[in-house]
């Protein structure tokens, strides 16, 4: 079986899809013979031309609604944001369109519209290259939002976003892109959009988690087996809708629940899981439901110090989980 | 491939049993379906049969013991993963569905991270950073967690198992108990023995049955639970009697079962509380359940103990089928091969305390319905009657019916009400009844 990076595995995915389908477009800032500034689309625009790998202006409300108007009248745009921390000026295409266009016209139009963004920190980015956006999309009804960590996720999930006739945004860890390699079938397949992955069984407590966290969480899983302490970790893979019935299930079989994320944890992913748990799991529960995050400051700080103390980190998830088993 | 072997639910308004024999021994090789073990709930006796072929490696729910259903009662190491869905445990479930290491990835010693340049190292450790959990101060305060109480998971339990948790040492942070503390005082927890200080010289000490400890149990549950009321009444059988030594000999030739005086007590019971539907309800959590159908239970010595077969939609059959399906069910009941449907939905209880010769009795309810009736001997007697408007003696059969009601559902008038309803419907039986 193929290893690939992440990158590696979106790239190819890209290529797979639009050689099935003929709608899918890809749009976005730099995608077309740049190949992209991660270089996510290297390579498509030969194949495919410029009419179906555009270039747009650096206006990311322009390429959200151009994405939307493409998709209501039939095609699948597959729409890039450079950086998520760029995606700010297209909240209105997003949040305010987007995600109303199926129940806005009563079903009779859908905007199957893939939104891919690299986000997430820990490379050196600083204050505009380095956020976390999750939260705002996953809060609004119409959108789904997904955050693959491993190169076999992403594609599965991607391929999932541009066969939805719904509004998908996929969210790539950009520190994930060159980081992590592993098999990706050739084959094709798709991993259902909402469905939660225990990518570690174990029985004293879950982690739950996605994103970079998802391999920060793994190593301090495997640091915290050479202490006696059996952790589960749960991959949330979906943000929006998350798994409630997965995180519910493992929660319950644990006990304790020890929720990981990059992003500042107030009215965050790991807020949502947390009333999951509490509303589901009460009776089974062991301890507190236990949250680890960045301190509550606007993301991220440049200098490399602060950044490392910023970012969660498998000696800090650690620390959480000798402090939780041990309660 | 071990796993965990769940006691099964078996129907409505059974939730626990209490574990017979075990027919197989830890490490003892077992069939698909073999049965493992015998338990005895409050209503059928039944062997548990096993779910996938394999060793039986570990008897957790000790002979005796009384189990809430879905509890684990034994663990299994099954042959080829031949385990089935049910009794697999969500971890070995989980287990097996988890990603490959290769699938899930490995990280690239020095990836550069892309556009923004540079190199990223965690310091976090060397530089001695705060720990970011978000705290709440009675969260993770826990050096006070004792004082705190139990966390919602040990008190479930230790009320599953009947853990006395003061008697529990913790092992958790300031000696809180923890749920590991509590599963492992569970399985330590030893069949309990005779205390050899209560057996006093000449007393013979009798180790219950199974089904005689669940009927303990359920006479305590009802007893304490339900405010009985009672009420008599005499009902002139004379009729009844007649009618069947005329029909019996027929009948029986007809259709080759008994004719014994319950299936006609039983029809006529059945109509009593069609018109009378408090009497066939229950009391739940605050509110009167009255149930559509009218299922009457009939309570049997069987060898092994009183058993309660049911007569399912009794309103809707007449004489000759009730005759038949009590004929069925109390076999059945009798030679120990009652099905869980035989004893499940009862609504009302008919106990025929007349046939061992009882003139009065005060039942007590079968939980949670909300009244039982005991028929009593048949007697005959000189009592006074009138005829052509003059009171006369007579000698007449005469049976006392008792009833026992739960008296928050039903008053002394409407249980009376039902028993008159009895009476005249017994009462109207005569030689010329077309019962058949």
């Amino acid at each position: 079986m193929p290893e690939q990076t992440v990158i590696e595995a979106v790239r190819q995915t890209m290529f797979a899809e639009m050689r099935r389908d003929d709608s899918i477009i890809v749009l976005g800032e730099d995608v077309g013979s740049r190949g992209g500034v991660f270089l996510a689309t290297d390579g498509l625009i030969d194949e495919f031309g410029e009419n179906r790998v555009i270039d747009t202006p650096l206006a990311e409300s322009s390429i959200c609604g151009v994405a939307i108007g493409a998709a209501v009248n039939g095609l699948r745009p597959i729409a890039e944001i450079q950086f998520a921390d760029f995606i700010w000026p297209a909240i209105n295409q997003l949040v305010g369109e987007a995600s109303k266009v199926r129940y806005g016209t009563n079903g009779l139009k859908t905007a199957p519209m893939t939104v891919r963004v690299p986000y997430g920190g820990g490379v050196r980015g600083g204050l505009y290259h380095s956020q976390s956006i999750e939260v705002l999309f996953a809060h609004t009804p119409g959108l789904s939002v997904v955050a693959p960590a491993t190169p076999y996720d992403a594609k599965g999930l991607l391929a999932s976003a541009i066969r939805s006739d719904d509004p998908v945004i996929v969210l790539e860890h950009k520190r994930t892109y060159r980081l992590v390699k592993g098999d990706v079938p050739a084959e094709d397949y798709t991993i259902p959009i909402g469905k939660a992955e225990i990518k570690r069984p174990g029985t004293d407590l879950t982690i739950f988690t996605y994103g970079l966290m998802l391999h920060y969480a793994l190593q301090a899983a495997e640091m915290a087996a050479a202490n006696g302490i059996d952790v589960e970790v749960l991959d949330l893979r979906t943000l929006r809708p998350l798994d409630e019935e997965g995180i519910a299930e493992s929660a319950s079989r644990t006990g304790k629940a020890l929720i990981v994320q990059e992003d500042t944890p107030a009215v965050s992913i790991s807020s949502e899981v947390s009333a999951i748990i509490g509303e589901r799991c009460f009776f089974d529960l062991d301890g507190p439901i236990t949250r680890l995050g960045p301190p509550e400051i606007p993301p991220m700080p440049f200098s490399p110090i602060q950044e490392s103390a910023f970012m969660p980190s498998p000696e800090k998830i650690l620390t959480a989980i000798k402090k939780l088993s041990e309660i | 491939m071990t796993f965990k072997i769940e006691l099964p639910h078996v129907g409505e308004s059974v939730t626990e049993a209490v574990i017979g024999k075990w027919l197989k021994t830890p490490g003892e090789k077992v069939e698909k379906y073999d049965p493992l073990v015998e338990v005895v709930t409050d209503k059928v006796n039944m062997d548990v049969p096993s779910p996938a072929t394999g060793i039986l490696t570990k008897i957790v729910a000790k002979e005796g013991e009384t189990v809430l259903m879905g509890t684990v009662i034994a663990e299994m190491e099954s042959v080829e993963g031949e385990s089935s869905g049910t009794t697999n445990s969500p971890t070995a479930a989980s287990l097996s569905s988890s990603p490959s290491a290769s699938r899930i990835g490995t990280l690239v010693q020095g990836a550069n991270v892309g556009p923004t340049g540079g190199e990223f190292t965690d310091t976090s450790l060397s530089t001695n950073t705060p720990e970011n959990v978000v705290s709440r101060d009675s969260a993770s305060a826990s050096s006070t967690a004792r004082q705190k109480g139990f966390s919602p998971v040990v008190t479930r339990l230790a009320a599953q198992h009947g853990v006395d948790l003061k008697s529990l040492v913790g092992t958790g942070l300031g000696g809180r108990v923890t749920k590991k503390d509590v599963i492992t005082a569970v399985d330590n927890a030893e069949t309990p023995v005779v205390n050899a200080t209560m057996s006093v010289d000449c007393d013979d000490i009798i180790e219950p049955t199974p089904i005689r400890r669940m009927t303990a149990d359920h006479m305590v549950k009802s007893m304490s639970e339900i405010p009985h009321a009672w009420s008599a009444i005499e009902v002139d059988v004379t009729g009844m009697v007649k009618w069947r030594a005329e029909n019996k000999a027929v009948f029986e030739s007809e259709n080759g079962v008994r004719l014994t005086y319950l299936p006609i007590i039983l029809a006529v019971v059945a109509s009593a509380l069609q018109a009378n539907p408090r009497l066939n309800s229950r009391w739940d959590d605050g509110k009167i359940i009255v149930k559509k159908a009218i299922n009457i239970g009939v309570a049997v010595a069987a060898s092994e103990g009183l058993v309660v077969p049911v007569v399912h939609d009794a309103a809707k059959a007449n004489v000759v089928e009730l005759a038949r399906k009590l004929d069925g069910v109390v076999d059945r009941a009798r030679s120990g091969a009652m099905t869980i449907t035989d004893v499940q939905g009862g609504t009302f209880t008919l106990n025929n305390t007349g046939s061992l010769g009882s003139v009065w009795g005060g039942a007590i309810i079968n939980h949670p319905q909300a009244a039982i009736l005991t028929t009593e001997t048949i007697v005959k007697r000189p009592v006074v009657i009138s005829k052509d408007g003059e009171d006369v003696i007579a000698v007449r059969s005469m049976m006392n019916i008792c009833l026992s009601f739960d008296h928050r559902i039903i008053d002394g008038a409407e249980a009376s009400e039902f028993l008159q309803a009895i009476k005249s419907g017994l009462e109207a039986v005569n030689i010329t009844s077309d019962l058949i």
